[in-house]
């Protein structure tokens, strides 16, 4: 089969587009830029929304991003089952489309807080969280102003009853986040949003210490050719 | 009614606000020469700006001469001193630009939007080289920890260089804090970037072809820092609404962010013939620069500059220093396909003018000529001031009052996680947490290393067969206490420590920026501060084979008559053949041979321990001894290149017993050493030319052989290991109790 292709939207102001790709070629995917103003996803198997700050954070943090073009066509598709992973501000915008539920809402220390964070994979029933082990520890890096996850208490029932929470903060939360959630998923499972940067995880050399990040990367490709 | 140059030839007497620019009597006499008249308003403006302290370099400029003069020859430099910034060849085709420059009276006054746009004219400097901005890092130095307002610059100071550097997607990979009482009040904010290009893809600030195009774009104009200017508009005008105006400008890193992406964008369209950014004197600056550098004319149609406030005078907008804006020159038929590229990044984009062949710079105002000057008089003629100076009537006291006559401790185990916890040995990690040092996924080290280092990965325009092993890094570096026992030897001392720390790395030293922050010129004292200083960083450059690329002068650090502590910073850049090879910070396992490169003398003026346990500054600095410098240097980067270093710190501040608890941090890794000498000067003494590594046992012979062929004195205190430091027969600390030492000082003073 040809490589699996995965877009990574580009919004103005995003940031960590090129890591995203990056990351999906080092495990043999190819990656696809998509724009934010086109109306088109060109086919892909897979979407990354990066992290950054999209219109410069202005107004709510991913609240501009929701309404551009790309989104009309990533919505609907999201929820046809197209597997959608969004990162940090990709987080941020998932939850403005209404796509996953709750908000990201500024850190408690009320400061930007980069550092490399232990989580806990709580659900490996997604498209991007199967190649890891139920309970099991990484490390990745969070870097966020505004990353405290809060939710009606309805809906975390809900989330904690359903098995949505994806990943929690381990060893410290760094940013207030209700239940210590560092990221959820959807009902069918094929969305999944997170504060932590999986994309800067993936090699020895740069980034976090250890290559914990890989398994997103390698889940959706198990995904892919088991589909 | 506009104050054109028509009427200023029937208005010849009139008189002009020049002393509240602050132009000299015989600065402004010599405009009236140029010109064969009195300036208007707006060519007031252009002058009093240009030929400002902070634009012309009137009283540095005669110093700053050595850089070039006493350059050492260097086959990597590509771009000298005199453009943006200088640009430094680091093979595989690809060649990195860098610079530092201060930012340090916005930051007292607004300290978020001071450093915030410290970051973004930096980067701005950079992009105008045709670079790809990759990294920044910031030399901080504030009051004393525990002043009430440190506790108002710190954390705005670190807010804002977080928030903008984060917005805009570049890492922050390493830089100084330094707390001294020496700069309350005159807080320093020294910021600098690194960027990439290729080779053969230089940019500069040029406006050749009579006919091209001259485009304004990024963020509109608005009233920002432009107190002086306010004088001219009132004085012009008599309005009152004119004459109260932010002095400190705002920064707006998304629109700065699309700005990078645009400007990439341009230059890989090639519709760019020469380009500028927009900083300190703004739109003056720009057309002044960019005109002088080409054909030698420019004609500018002021009325044509958005703005963001329609109220501007000319005046004000000639000497705005809105943020996030770029001056290009661009070819007539490159103008749709600029204009379209800044329209997909929504970066407003406006012809305001087009370049001449008259060797005059003119602008127009609603149809009336207000400015007609030849440009290189503003850009490049100002006035050059020989300053008086001499020895500061103190100096010969201060050199004469030693530390020797100091009580030495008793306890050194206490002495050691005294000064572990002091302010400024604390662990850094919160001021570095807040600031992004992932993004862009090419970051191999930033703090606490001694030199952040990226490798050279960036997808570019002509680099798509090109890739490259490479990484480079930098650091920076400057200690007021030593300059200001001896500032030949500060400075150099400043050059030597960044050098040096460039080098664990693994990484060759190649070029350097400085920042050189001072008190009032105007001062003798302070200005044989700044003439001794210059001499001894040309002398060291010269020493070390590394030529200064480019830099910046921050005069006026002074409250009252006070000076700050004469501050050198000094950065270095350096390149490694193969980051893979890069050599991380401290003790990295087990079962490593700790070694001890270079040697100990008795050396405690300026020292951290003087200043900690006595509050005391006098004496004379650690001597700056180069060729040492050097082959320490080769060492180390013959070392890493051969993979004998499994881990490596430079020694500095707080001397090796600070650079074995650091060490030991780094991993959590303990050791246990032994002492050959007398143990308080072996491991408090700050001697200059000295490093730690570690080594894998297998690997000493070999390393130790290359030490003795360069001359490098190695001496092999231990053994890594275990969970405490131990230094025999002296102390034991268990590597917990540092780190609980070295984490609590700076949340416990800033929450």
């Amino acid at each position: 089969m040809s490589a699996a292709r995965v877009g990574v939207v580009t919004f103005p102001g995003t940031l960590d587009d090129q890591d995203a790709a990056r990351a999906v070629h080092l495990v043999g995917a190819q990656a696809v830029p998509l724009w934010h103003a086109d109306h088109d996803l060109k086919g892909v198997d897979a979407v990354f929304l990066p992290g950054g700050f999209s219109y410069g954070d202005y107004l709510r943090c991913g609240a501009i991003s929701r309404f551009a073009p790309i989104m009309a066509e990533l919505v609907p598709a999201a929820g046809a089952g197209l597997p959608v992973i969004g990162t940090c501000n990709g987080f941020q915008i998932l939850c403005e489309a209404h796509l996953l539920p709750g908000a990201l809402t500024r850190n408690v220390s009320l400061h930007y807080v980069c550092r490399d964070q232990r989580v806990r994979i709580e659900q490996t029933a997604t498209a991007w969280t199967n190649a890891f082990e139920q309970g099991q520890e990484i490390v990745l890096p969070v870097k966020h102003g505004e990353g405290r996850y809060v939710a009606s208490g309805e809906t975390l029932a809900a989330l904690e009853a359903g098995g949505h929470v994806v990943v929690r903060y381990a060893g410290g939360n760094p940013n207030g986040s209700l239940n210590d959630i560092a990221g959820i998923r959807n009902e069918a499972g094929n969305v999944v949003g997170l504060m932590p940067h999986p994309e800067h995880a993936v090699e020895e050399l740069v980034g976090a210490p250890g290559t914990d990040g890989l398994g997103f990367f390698t889940s959706i490709l198990k995904n892919l050719v088991d589909a | 009614m506009i104050d054109s140059v028509r009427k200023a030839a029937k208005t010849p007497d009139e008189p002009m606000p020049f002393a509240e620019l602050g132009m000299k009597p015989d600065e402004y006499a010599r405009v009236k020469e140029i010109l064969g008249r009195r300036p208007t308003g707006s060519e007031l403006a252009i002058y009093s700006v240009m030929w400002s302290e902070h634009c012309s370099y009137k009283s540095s400029k005669v110093h700053l001469k050595q850089f070039a003069t006493k350059a050492p020859k260097s086959e990597a430099l590509l771009v000298g001193m005199g453009e943006n910034a200088g640009v430094v060849d680091i093979g595989d085709g690809w060649a990195a630009t860098f610079k530092i420059e201060s930012h340090n009276h916005p930051s007292y006054v607004e300290p978020h939007q001071g450093a915030a746009t410290g970051v973004g004219g930096i980067v701005r400097d950079i992009m105008s080289m045709g670079a790809r901005p990759i990294a920044v890092m910031d030399a901080l130095r504030f009051g004393g920890a525990d002043a009430v307002d440190t506790r108002r610059v710190l954390p705005g100071v670190v807010e804002g260089i977080g928030h903008y550097g984060n917005c805009l997607g570049l890492p922050n990979i390493g830089g100084e804090v330094v707390f001294d009482p020496c700069y309350i009040g005159n807080p320093l904010v020294n910021a600098l970037c690194v960027g990439l290009l290729r080779k053969d893809q230089i940019k500069l600030a040029t406006a050749p072809g009579p006919g091209n195009k001259v485009v304004l774009f990024g963020a509109s104009t608005g009233p920002d820092g432009i107190g002086g200017a306010s004088v001219l508009a009132s004085a012009t005008f008599e309005d009152e609404s004119h004459a109260k105006r932010p002095a400190v400008q705002v920064g707006d890193p998304f629109m700065e962010k699309l700005l990078i992406e645009c400007c990439l964008e341009l230059y890989a369209a090639d519709v760019v013939v020469g380009i500028q950014d927009l900083g300190a004197a703004g739109v003056s600056c720009a057309t002044t620069e960019l005109a002088a550098k080409g054909t030698g004319g420019m004609h500018v149609d002021l009325t044509r500059v958005p703005l963001r406030d329609p109220s501007l005078r000319p005046e004000e907008i000639l000497m705005s220093e809105s943020q996030e804006r770029m001056m290009a020159v661009v070819e007539p038929r490159d103008i749709p396909a600029f204009m379209a590229i800044c329209e997909k990044w929504d970066v407003p984009a406006t012809v305001i003018g087009e370049v001449t062949d008259t060797g005059r710079l003119v602008m127009t105002w609603e149809g009336e000529i207000i400015v007609d000057i030849p440009p290189g008089t503003a850009a490049d003629d100002g006035p050059v001031y020989e300053r008086p100076y001499h020895e500061p009537a103190g100096q010969a006291a201060l050199n004469t009052d030693t530390p020797d006559r100091l009580e030495r401790p008793s306890d050194l185990r206490e002495t050691l996680l005294k000064l572990l916890g002091s302010p400024n040995l604390a662990s850094r990690e919160w001021v570095t947490s807040q600031y992004d040092r992932y993004v862009r996924s090419n970051t191999v080290l930033a703090q606490p290393a001694d030199a952040g280092m990226v490798r050279i990965a960036e997808t570019m325009a002509g680099a798509e067969h090109a890739p490259t092993t490479r990484g480079i890094a930098l650091a920076t570096d400057g200690n007021g206490r030593y300059a200001k026992l001896d500032p030949y030897a500060g400075a150099q001392l400043a050059l030597a420590e960044a050098y040096r720390n460039v080098a664990v790395t693994g990484a060759q030293p190649l070029a350097v920026t400085n920042c050189l922050n001072f008190g009032s010129p105007e001062d003798p004292e302070v200005m044989w501060q700044f003439a001794e200083a210059t001499r001894g960083l040309a002398d060291a450059c010269r020493a070390l084979g590394v030529p200064v690329t480019g830099g910046n002068v921050s005069f006026y650090n002074q409250t009252g008559s006070t000076a700050i502590h004469p501050t050198p910073v000094v950065g270095v850049l350096g390149v490694i053949d193969d980051v893979a090879r890069r050599v991380p910070t401290g003790f990295t396992a087990e079962g490593l041979r700790v070694v001890l490169l270079g040697d100990t003398r008795e050396e405690f003026g300026g020292s951290e321990w003087a200043h900690v346990a006595h509050r005391h500054l006098g004496g004379l600095p650690p001597q700056a001894v180069l060729e040492a410098e050097r082959a320490l240097a080769t060492v180390l980067v013959e070392g890493a290149r051969r993979g004998l270093l499994a881990g490596s710190h430079d020694l500095s501040d707080g001397g090796l017993a600070v650079a074995l608890a650091e060490s030991c941090l780094a991993r959590g890794v303990g050791a246990s050493v032994a002492l050959s000498g007398e143990p308080f000067t072996d491991l408090f003494s700050e001697s200059a030319s000295r490093a730690l590594v570690a080594v894998r046992p297998e690997a000493y012979d070999e390393f130790a052989s290359l030490c003795g062929r360069h001359e490098v004195p190695c001496y092999g205190l231990g053994m890594t290991g275990g969970d405490t430091l131990v230094v025999e027969g002296v102390f034991e600390i268990p590597v917990a109790q540092l780190r609980e030492t070295h984490e609590a000082a700076l949340p416990a003073l800033f929450g």
